[in-house]
């Protein structure tokens, strides 16, 4: 009983050899990268590299399963970037480009892997099987591990075409719904382990199968999978983080959203003695919106500081700056709501639902219906 | 009557700092800002009452929703957003920093016991000793813990997480730095100004320097956003700033001369930089800077800021040769023209007006058909994320125009200046359309075997040419029949078919032709008569190039494949001149690219409030959500503790730290 005592020992002091060994492995590799690619970076290349290593280490550190994953993820998009050995006809030829790691070839793996884990998760919430649970997790994981290949190895295949089409996968909508899938799954998994609570993965990847939906209809009719080189408007660098951070946000709303669903069946008794209780899954939904809000709010200030630099002025009401700013204001009055007149409920999860449509408008709705800046209409 | 204005006041208050007016301002904006993404913002408004027709078209106006972002109702809404959160400060601080500070000491035994949170302890441990162990253990988990001596025992306070409330006057200070940063970018003072009669907005379309001074903003003013463009080799000293239906113009302190634009391409022809030589001289003329801009590279002079924002045609300098499509002669005549001039075009048909409107030096088209058929294993995943770009093709220099007609009616059409290939023949391809949301249409215009239109325009000459057609006719009825049908009534008929086909042809193409046989035809024979009325146009035709190339001092055409689909060719394209719209044809010859830069010039004062108000949010958003502000009391007495727990916020973060307290509290009283 004395565990109960102990004072949380600091984080240093709880490491494992493990996680000195991820450490080791994250910084030789930036260090290994800037030593060996420094001449072809500019000062900020250099600056997020550096800063890279502190930050992935700690969060390795802080979450535990991100080790496996990205010494998984580094090793595969090594060895594919091995078996190119420059070469892009490589990706007809060697076996394992062809049919699993080319970043083609993954990302269809990611998207049927994502499909069997929606099965899966369905199977275990339906037969109350913790088997089936357990394997719709691992499946989930896989299908992340193989997402982030992927994207890898598309970031190196875009320099393969030239140097001057490479750039990092996340300009164009068929890279951020990558993305988007990548960051969902990964935030539910997060949540899944802390609170114990697989049912709602059965939830959860229902939205994810619905963004892989959309990612196989605009590869097979659209094509939209082809890597195309960056126009002179998101040749910047704060592409870099204005989009991931903005897909944080984004992940994190669906993710509340599917939550929301998941309350509101289970509190009219639908499935309701199958998922976690309510208090769980409310609870899921609040910290899910709180990093959502926290991480669109640095989303749109960047964008605003990248507008500033590309288009002469920080906000010009664009109509997708404007419909991020509804979401904001959307989820700054749901936070409201909640935590200053203390409302619980069905109508925040109501709420939080709604607010699913609002994001998916501001995200791919703008783009489809609306024209603006933002589809670089000008230049 | 004091008391009832201290009443007003104080529900005022009440109302401004209260959350249900705050979540409601919240979810007007929301409301409010979808207005300006649906309806276009800031068109001319010419556009404006083509879509909404007068009466909707004022009552919009009024309403200022074609500057939804500036119209004062938004601001209003956006004034009360920024006092009700100053107002929900300033009633808050007080407190809220009161709390920071406050160990909450003086909680009565009996506020304790009725904690919804809370547990006794039974110890047989000292008060004192007990106390010890309990605030170490708190102390371990980050609290700061306070003793105070209580009559029989004694209390420790701890709280953790104070800083959430930091968190708080950081995050909506930051709003309302934000909107006075976003103000103080805005156009309040000019507003102001025009409110007060002492601006104007010009609408009319004036040289630059006629604008009068109600109308121009002088150069130390404080914010302002506008753009111009500048041809290569030129300068300017304005900027314009587009406002409601017209303009203003931004004096500025520099002058700013373009000494180059330049495009770069990717090898698949999408551009892949814009940039812009630029220098700037002060108003004595005296150089200070040269400098390269480019977009997401912006130059900084003196608070202000120039942008890449686009670039257009700076007057390209067009040598053409035109071609009068219905005069029955094949000769061009020359014309000069500039891009973004107008000239003066005189035909048999009346006079035109000739505005010349873009040069493109780069037309990427793709002429691929269709993608290769994907039969390789990799076609289940998609195929090659490597873009088959085969089939894109620079198609060379184009340039645009309008012809209008003496009645004020225009037609836009876009030539190509190179040929294009098309079913593997050479075509020069000239496009038109009524109004601008139109595709251009476009008319091909076959090349001869030495790719000239020459031979297109000497058969469309000699076809429209009345005079000729008898021997047309009479030689196509020789060649058509064996010798000893010569000089017979069937000759004369086939000479009478064939000038009366060549005449409904010359009349209105294929249409003509068509109307013809709808109306004398009966309908079961109308396929057989259009098939050979088609077939004697075409052999009328290939005579017809011959007596053109016997007038032109030049070989007779030769009777193979190539000259059957020049005629062929000939004939379609002719009957499309019909609806093409325009008596000319402009074919480019040359030209002396002229490019012009538009530049967007800033100057936001407001810019490094609004990033400090962002740096705020960011920090106070975070303070809020990942700093948990709770505290723990332990009441000690002889022989048992009890333990109270509260937090403003309660997750089930909460819940399971007090189950945690709870039992190493347990296990210390042991
Ligand atoms: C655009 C405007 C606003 C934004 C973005 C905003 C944002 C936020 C956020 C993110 C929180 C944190 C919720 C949490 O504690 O986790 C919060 C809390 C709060 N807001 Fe606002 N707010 C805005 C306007 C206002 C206004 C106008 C009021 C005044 C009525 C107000 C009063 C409060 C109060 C009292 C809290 C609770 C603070 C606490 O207990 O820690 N807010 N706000």
């Amino acid at each position: 009983m004395e565990l109960a005592l102990n004072q949380p020992a600091p984080l240093i002091k709880r490491l494992t050899w493990f996680d000195w060994l991820f450490a080791v492995v994250v910084g030789s590799g930036a260090l290994f990268a800037l030593s060996r690619y420094g001449e072809y970076m500019d000062i900020y290349d250099k600056g997020i590299l550096l800063a890279a290593i502190p930050a992935l280490t700690v969060f390795g550190w802080f979450w535990k399963p991100f080790r496996p994953l990205f010494l998984v993820v580094g090793a595969l998009s090594l060895f594919a970037i091995s078996l190119y050995d420059g070469n892009l006809a490589r990706m007809e030829e060697a076996f394992f480009l062809k049919y699993l790691i080319s970043s083609q070839a993954a990302i269809m793996w990611m998207c049927a892997l994502f499909g069997l884990a929606t099965l899966t998760y369905w199977t275990g919430l339906l037969s109350r099987s913790a088997f089936a649970l357990k394997t719709g997790t691992a499946l989930t994981w896989s299908a992340v591990a193989l997402g982030f290949v992927g994207l890898m190895v598309r970031w190196y295949e875009s320099y393969l075409i030239g140097p001057d089409v490479g750039h990092i996968p996340v300009s164009n909508l068929y890279e951020v719904f990558v993305l988007f899938c990548l960051i969902t799954a990964m935030m539910y998994l997060y949540y899944e382990a802390r609170y114990q609570a697989r049912q709602l993965g059965a939830l959860v990847l229902l939205v994810i199968s619905a963004a892989v939906g959309f990612i196989l209809w605009y590869t097979f009719d659209r094509g939209a999978h082809e890597i195309q080189p960056l126009v002179p408007a998101l040749k910047s660098w704060w592409m870099k983080l204005h989009v991931p951070a903005n897909f944080i946000g984004y992940g994190s709303f669906s993710l509340s959203a599917m939550l929301g669903v998941g309350y509101l069946l289970a509190r009219r008794g639908i499935l309701a003695n199958r998922l976690p209780s309510l208090d769980v899954i409310d609870d899921m939904m609040y910290k899910a919106i709180a990093i959502g809000f926290g991480f669109f709010t640095i989303a749109t200030i960047l964008g605003a500081m990248w507008a500033a630099e590309a288009w002469g002025g920080y906000w010009s009401w664009d109509p997708k700056e404007t419909w991020a700013l509804i979401v904001w204001l959307n989820y700054a009055a749901w936070l409201h709501i909640r935590l200053v007149k203390g409302l619980r409920g069905p109508m925040l999860a109501w709420w939080a639902v709604i607010g699913l449509f609002v994001t998916t408008f501001a995200f791919l709705g703008v783009n489809m219906f609306l024209s603006g800046l933002h589809s670089y209409g000008t230049l | 009557m004091n008391t009832t204005s201290h009443t007003f006041g104080r529900s005022l208050f009440e109302l401004l700092s209260s959350m249900r007016f705050a979540i409601s301002l919240l979810s007007i904006l929301a409301v409010a800002s979808i207005v300006g993404t649906v309806l276009k913002q800031a068109e001319p408004y010419s556009n404006y009452l083509i879509q909404f027709g007068p009466f909707w078209f004022e009552v919009f106006r009024k309403l200022g929703l074609y500057d939804v972002y500036h119209a004062a109702w938004f601001l209003l809404i956006l004034g009360f957003l920024v006092l009700s959160t100053s107002v929900c400060i300033w009633r808050n601080a007080p407190n809220f920093a009161r709390e920071m500070r406050s160990f909450r000491e003086h909680v009565t035994d009996q506020s304790l016991a009725a904690f919804k949170h809370q547990h006794v302890v039974e110890t047989t441990q000292s008060p004192a000793d007990f106390a010890a162990r309990a605030q170490a253990y708190l102390e371990g988990q980050g609290y700061q813990v306070r003793q105070l001596p209580r009559e029989d025992g004694l209390l420790l306070a701890a709280k953790a997480g104070s800083w959430n409330r930091l968190g708080y006057f950081l995050a909506h200070s930051a709003i309302v730095l934000i909107c006075i940063g976003g103000l103080m970018d805005g156009n309040l003072v000019f507003k102001a100004q025009q409110a007060l009669g002492m601006k104007k907005i010009e609408t009319r379309d004036i040289p630059q320097s006629q604008v009068p001074a109600i109308s121009r903003l002088s150069p130390s003013n404080p914010s302002f956003r506008g753009s111009v463009q500048i041809p290569e080799g030129s300068s300017a000293n304005v900027v314009f700033l587009n406002v409601a239906d017209g303009y203003l113009v931004q004096d500025l302190p520099f002058t700013v001369g373009l000494k180059q634009f330049r495009i770069e391409h990717y090898s698949t022809g999408q551009p892949k930089s814009f940039e812009s030589d630029i220098e700037l001289f002060d108003k004595s003329g005296k150089k200070i800077r040269d400098a390269t801009i480019a977009v997401n590279h912006p130059l900084i002079h003196d608070g202000i800021a120039i942008y890449q924002a686009s670039f257009a045609d700076g007057g390209t300098r067009l040598t053409i040769q035109g071609w009068n499509l219905f005069a029955p002669m094949a000769a061009a005549f020359p014309i000069e023209g500039t891009v973004h001039q107008n000239t003066t075009l005189t035909s048999p048909a009346g006079n035109y007006t000739l505005e010349f409107t873009d040069f493109r030096p780069f037309n990427i088209e793709n002429l691929g058909g269709d993608a290769p058929p994907k039969d390789n294993a990799m076609s289940v995943f998609g195929g090659s994320p490597v873009a088959d770009n085969k089939h894109l093709h620079n198609v060379g220099p184009s340039f645009q125009y309008k012809l209008r007609d003496a009645r004020g009616q225009a037609r836009e059409f876009s030539n190509y200046m190179l040929p294009l290939e098309l079913d593997g023949r050479w075509y020069m391809m000239s496009g038109v359309r009524e109004s601008p949301n139109e595709a251009f249409r476009y008319l091909r215009m076959p090349l001869d075997a030495d790719g000239k239109l020459d031979s297109f325009m000497r058969l469309r000459g000699a076809l429209l040419n009345s005079d000729l057609r008898p021997e047309i006719a009479a030689r196509f009825a020789r060649q058509a029949l064996p010798q000893n049908a010569w000089g017979t009534e069937i000759e004369d008929k086939l000479k009478f078919s064939a000038t009366q086909v060549l005449a409904l042809y010359a009349d209105g193409g294929f249409q003509a032709l068509g109307r013809f046989i709808e109306e004398k035809v009966p309908q079961a024979e109308r396929e057989k008569a259009a098939g050979t009325y088609l077939r004697i146009l075409e052999l009328s035709a290939f005579e017809a190039l011959a007596i053109a190339n016997r007038e032109a001092k030049l070989p007779p055409p030769k009777a193979d494949d190539a000259t059957g689909w020049l005629v062929r060719d000939t004939l379609n394209s002719m009957s499309d001149l019909f609806v093409y719209g325009a008596p000319v044809y402009l074919q480019l010859m040359q030209y002396d690219e002229v490019k012009a830069s538009g530049l967007q010039l800033t100057r936001s004062p407001g810019k490094n409030v609004v990033y400090f108000g962002s740096l705020l949010l960011t920090l106070g958003v975070f303070f809020m959500f990942y700093v948990r502000e709770r505290r723990v009391w332990l009441r000690v007495k002889p022989g048992q503790a009890l333990l109270a727990m509260a937090s403003t916020k309660h997750t089930l973060d909460f819940e399971q730290e007090f189950a945690r307290h709870r039992e190493a509290l347990d296990t210390l009283a042991r």
